[in-house]
């Protein structure tokens, strides 16, 4: 897609961010100790890259989805697990929110995430319920104005440094997935508690861990979109939220084949560069061959998303599963042209290869996908 | 208070080669920028415009209209308008016709308190535009700043980079400051600029006929340099560091400078 000079400005302020705010040494450095610099994070609001699709008047940027997938590709090619946290804002926090949110509730919770003053995050997974999210069994009891939660949410990204969380939880138990209902949650509330941060392969430095909640009273103002009608309101959200992965894919992908291209130039064998053996050349050829596909797919699902096609959906849905699937191939390929180097933790790519893997399972593994655009096709 | 800054786009020469036949500049797929000099004066006079409620920037350049987008990147990090001074008949232009043009298109937006223009730029590294600007206008310079101290009712007070430390001078305005890197360091855009940028903001082009000047005295007509030839040099070849104390290392010195038969 030949994308307008808006777009291309657009790249080039992503590019320049991370390549200057995220130096090799600080990657290396996060992934090593798990700590991301609070520093980082706060410069990232400053900036406005967690209010990328949020409305002008509340502090956003006031951007379409094509604008934000890009600004994604290009953080994390930087850095992946970065890319999550700018991501994590802008669409799985702010979507339920401007899905479902009445003015009130976006004026005090999409606004300050939009400014980079409140960090969201979003609780649907359960210990025994990920892909089959109706499944959820956390619960909600009416009692007066408020709203009584208990249960346990898993692998929530950046749970405990969120300020609120979106919960799905059971409000009528008798429906399945016609029983949920959306609530926004204050992370400091009395009955919230977080488990201990995943030990994860990648993506380390933005905590993962599961929210119990126990008693936890929640105002009827705080609940979002109509009752009963939360799993919709998931849905769409999520329907949209992975084609963030599907751009972090893009990003990981070139990063992957930067790193290549890059090694198969230096490194001598045989009395020559790698790069001069075809066995190489075609490895090359076909990594940088899907890479192009898959940001096809990505902007084409971003396009789709912004003219609200009836197919958007589907489009996003093949966008993250060829893109993810694709990044997983290239970053395999790209670790085997660097042989036994690429298996050391001095070489980038033994990060890329771990940082990458996550991509086909999060927010919805590449199997849901194949569900949706079958589904879509079929019905 | 309206601030002016010059800009010129230009070749990124971290990414320029070298044609190892033909001794030129690789410009295909060279990525055009902000020149970088240019960048600290923006910056510097958006830092004024942030403590000064009603100040405006306006931003000038001179080049072809693919320079649009570099001025459009000059907006979205903060700038209120811009100007390109755009033209046939200013093509093959020295510093000198440059600095004509610039200045015909300052004196037509008029009203101004301080011009902020780049130390340099990294394609010509003349330093020449600032200076002759100044001239051209009738306005007292100062180069090199490093360091603006205080903005008052009828001057700047400015830190002026030297060689072996710096000085400080006022200048009365309207002055024309030009900025070395270490004023600042400049901001990213927005996205949210970056849009009205491309969509909203009204980026005026002007020609000879616009800013009144004669075609004579533009461009190449009036650009008494001339380019006889150019060449790359041969690359030095790495130095060498030498450490230790003075002592330590006055010897290393002459050691080596004996070694080389050169004492």
């Amino acid at each position: 897609m030949v994308l307008s000079e808006k777009y291309e400005l657009i790249r080039k302020l992503a590019r320049d961010f991370a390549t200057a705010e995220i130096p090799s040494e600080l990657q290396d450095e996060i992934d090593r100790t798990g700590n991301y610099p609070q520093e980082l994070l706060r410069k990232f609001a400053k900036y406005g890259f967690y209010g990328i699709k949020a409305p002008k008047e509340l502090g956003g940027q006031g951007a379409d989805t094509l604008a934000y997938v890009i600004t994604i590709e290009e953080i994390a090619r930087v850095s992946m697990v970065s890319a999550i946290y700018v991501s994590g804002a802008n669409s799985l926090g702010s979507g339920p929110l401007m899905l479902a949110g009445t003015k009130e509730q976006i004026e005090k919770y999409l606004g300050p995430v939009a400014r980079g003053e409140k960090y969201p995050s979003f609780g649907l997974t359960e210990p025994g319920a990920g892909s089959d999210a109706g499944g959820v069994v956390t619960s909600a009891v009416r009692d007066g104005d408020y709203w009584i939660l208990n249960g346990r949410k898993a692998f929530i990204t950046a749970a405990p440094i969120s300020d609120f969380c979106i919960i799905f939880a059971k409000t009528d138990p008798s429906k399945g997935s016609k029983g949920i209902t959306t609530f926004i949650v204050d992370m400091k509330a009395p009955g919230v508690s977080f488990g201990k941060p995943e030990h994860k392969m990648g993506i380390i430095g933005c905590p993962t861990s599961d929210i119990v909640l126990e008693d936890v009273r929640v105002h009827d103002s705080d609940r979002l979109g109509e009752i009963n009608k939360g799993f919709i309101n998931a849905m769409k959200t999520l329907d949209i939220g992975r084609l963030g992965v599907a751009a972090q894919s893009v990003g990981v992908g070139q990063a992957c084949l930067d790193e290549a291209i890059k090694y198969a130039k230096e490194r001598k064998q045989f009395g020559r560069r790698i790069a001069d053996f075809q066995a190489i050349q075609f490895m090359i050829a076909d990594m940088a061959t899907e890479l192009q596909a898959a940001r096809e797919l990505v902007y084409n699902g971003a396009v789709m998303k912004d003219r609200n096609d009836a197919k958007a959906s589907m489009y996003c849905s093949m966008a993250k599963y060829f893109a993810s699937e694709a990044a997983n191939r290239i970053a395999y390929k790209a670790l085997q042209i660097h042989g036994g180097y690429g298996y050391i933790k001095d070489y980038r790519i033994e990060r890329l290869y771990r940082d990458v893997r996550i991509n086909t399972i999060f927010e919805g593994t590449s199997q849901v996908q194949q569900m949706v655009i079958s589904g879509a096709l079929l019905k | 208070m309206r601030i002016i800054v010059t800009a010129k786009q230009v070749p990124d020469t971290n990414e320029v080669r070298i044609d190892p036949v033909k001794h030129t500049l690789i410009r295909e797929g060279v990525p055009s920028i902000l020149n970088p000099d240019d960048a600290n004066a923006l910056e510097e006079a958006l830092r004024i415009k942030d403590e000064n409620p009603g100040c405006t920037v306006t931003v000038v350049s001179m080049g072809p209209p693919q320079a649009l987008t570099m001025l459009r990147e000059c907006i979205a990090m903060g700038a209120d308008d811009a100007v390109l001074l755009s033209s046939r008949a200013f093509g093959g232009a020295d510093t000198c016709a440059t600095s004509t043009t610039i200045a015909a298109g300052i004196k037509k937006i008029g009203d101004y308190d301080i011009i902020f223009a780049g130390r340099q730029a990294i394609d010509g590294d003349t330093a020449q535009v600032g200076p002759q600007l100044a001239m051209r206008l009738g306005l007292p310079v100062v180069t090199y700043v490093q360091k603006v101290i205080e903005i008052k009712e009828g001057s700047v007070v400015v830190e002026r980079q030297l060689e072996d430390g710096h000085e400080i001078v006022e200048v009365a305005k309207p002055c024309v400051l030009t900025c070395v890197k270490e004023l600042n360091t400049p901001r990213y855009m927005t996205i949210g600029r970056i849009l009205y940028a491309c969509d909203e903001a009204d980026i005026k082009v002007w020609n000879e006929k616009d800013v009144a000047l004669d075609p004579a005295d533009c461009g190449l007509n009036a650009s008494p340099t001339q380019v006889v030839t150019s060449f790359t040099p041969e690359p030095k070849g790495k130095g060498e560091m030498l450490t230790g104390s003075i002592n330590e290392m006055a010897a290393k010195l002459v050691s080596r400078l004996t070694e080389k038969h050169v004492i």
